[in-house]
């Protein structure tokens, strides 16, 4: 049976950064998927992401959020990064898990959709949808928090999807 | 480069039905853990939790879940119902299963375990449901066995649910 699913690269953090980023992603896959558990050194953070290095407003999302008591859902646009979470924020005593789809990354001729969730069983649980408005082939990926920095001893893996 | 989305174990539900579904001595030489649930439960009822036990434990769990049933989202936390949803019972619309996945990062690390689950009921009917649910588990022993049980009175799994348990390495 094929191959399909691969880890491409994987970090984990010796002492607080402030991102993780995946540079020279290879357009061989179909898909994307980067895998994601820590905290961070200050609460409250959302987690953010660009692609390419591309600090421009070409990103928008949609959210839906629970945090234990309530549902919200709320949306960006024309941001300068992608939102992956609320709810789900790396926190300073619990973990947080994130689970991110970047869809046809490597395609040239559509815009990328990028699917996740992101959890924190003290805090909230989302489910987002971003777009990058490019067509261009992802090959770098910077994923980090919305201010400070993310905590020593996490993880962020990246696995490559093929469809055949 | 190697394959890293590896089953290491399969259970098909026969025909007499099942209390639980256990994955026993899982071995700690990945990084993450994924189960895929299919399962439909005995009993009547909207939609069934499935609890989850590791190394035949049930307690030190908390998280939330968000969920919505068609009308509605909401938004609430689970005490003992750690997989919300995620089965249809047997009055629901014929040969229709609930669907989950149930992902275990690090799950072999000396920290607690954090716990991620998506989960679906759909039936045709008034009241299909999905929710999300976001668990730690606090307790710092490596995750060698996981068992699955219906969240619902005498319920039982009943015949063609499946779980399978996938192991993922990241090198």
């Amino acid at each position: 049976m094929a191959t399909t699913y691969e880890p491409i690269a994987t970090t984990t953090l010796g002492s607080a950064a402030a991102d993780i980023t995946f540079s020279s992603i290879s357009g061989t896959y179909t898909d994307l998927r980067l895998i994601f558990e820590g905290m961070a050194v200050s609460a409250g953070q959302d987690i953010y992401c660009q692609v390419n290095g591309d600090t421009g407003s070409n990103y928008s999302h949609t959210r839906l959020t629970g945090n234990g008591t309530a549902a919200s859902s709320s949306r960006g646009s024309s941001l300068a990064f992608m939102r992956f979470s609320d709810g789900g924020s790396p926190q300073t005593t619990n973990t947080s898990v994130t689970k991110v789809d970047f869809m046809g990354y490597s395609n040239t001729t559509t815009y990328k959709t990028v699917i996740n969730r992101a959890d924190n069983s003290n805090r909230g649980t989302d489910a987002v949808v971003n777009l990058w408005r490019s067509t261009a082939a992802i090959t770098s990926i910077k994923f980090y928090i919305s201010s400070g920095n993310i905590a020593s001893g996490a993880t962020a893996t990246l696995y490559g999807i093929k469809s055949a | 480069m190697a394959n890293t989305y590896i089953q290491i174990a399969s259970v098909t539900v026969g025909s007499g039905g099942a209390s639980t579904i256990d994955f026993s001595s899982i071995p700690a030489t990945y990084t993450d853990l994924v189960i895929k649930l299919s399962a439909r439960v005995t009993g009547t009822g909207t939609s069934a939790n499935i609890g989850l036990k590791f190394n035949n434990i049930g307690t030190s769990f908390s998280g939330l879940y968000l969920g919505g049933n068609g009308s509605s989202a909401v938004s609430g936390s689970p005490v003992t119902e750690l997989t919300i949803w995620t089965a249809t019972y047997n009055d629901s619309t014929a040969n229709t299963f609930g669907n989950a996945e149930i992902y275990i990062p690090n799950y072999a690390s000396a920290n607690y375990k954090s716990v991620s689950t998506d989960g679906v009921a759909e039936n045709n009917a008034t009241d299909g449901r999905d929710a999300f649910t976001a668990t730690l588990w606090s307790n710092t022993a490596a995750i060698n066995q996981i068992t699955l049980t219906p969240q619902v009175g005498p319920g039982d799994f009943m015949q063609y649910s499946t779980a399978t348990l996938y192991g993922i390495k990241k090198s």
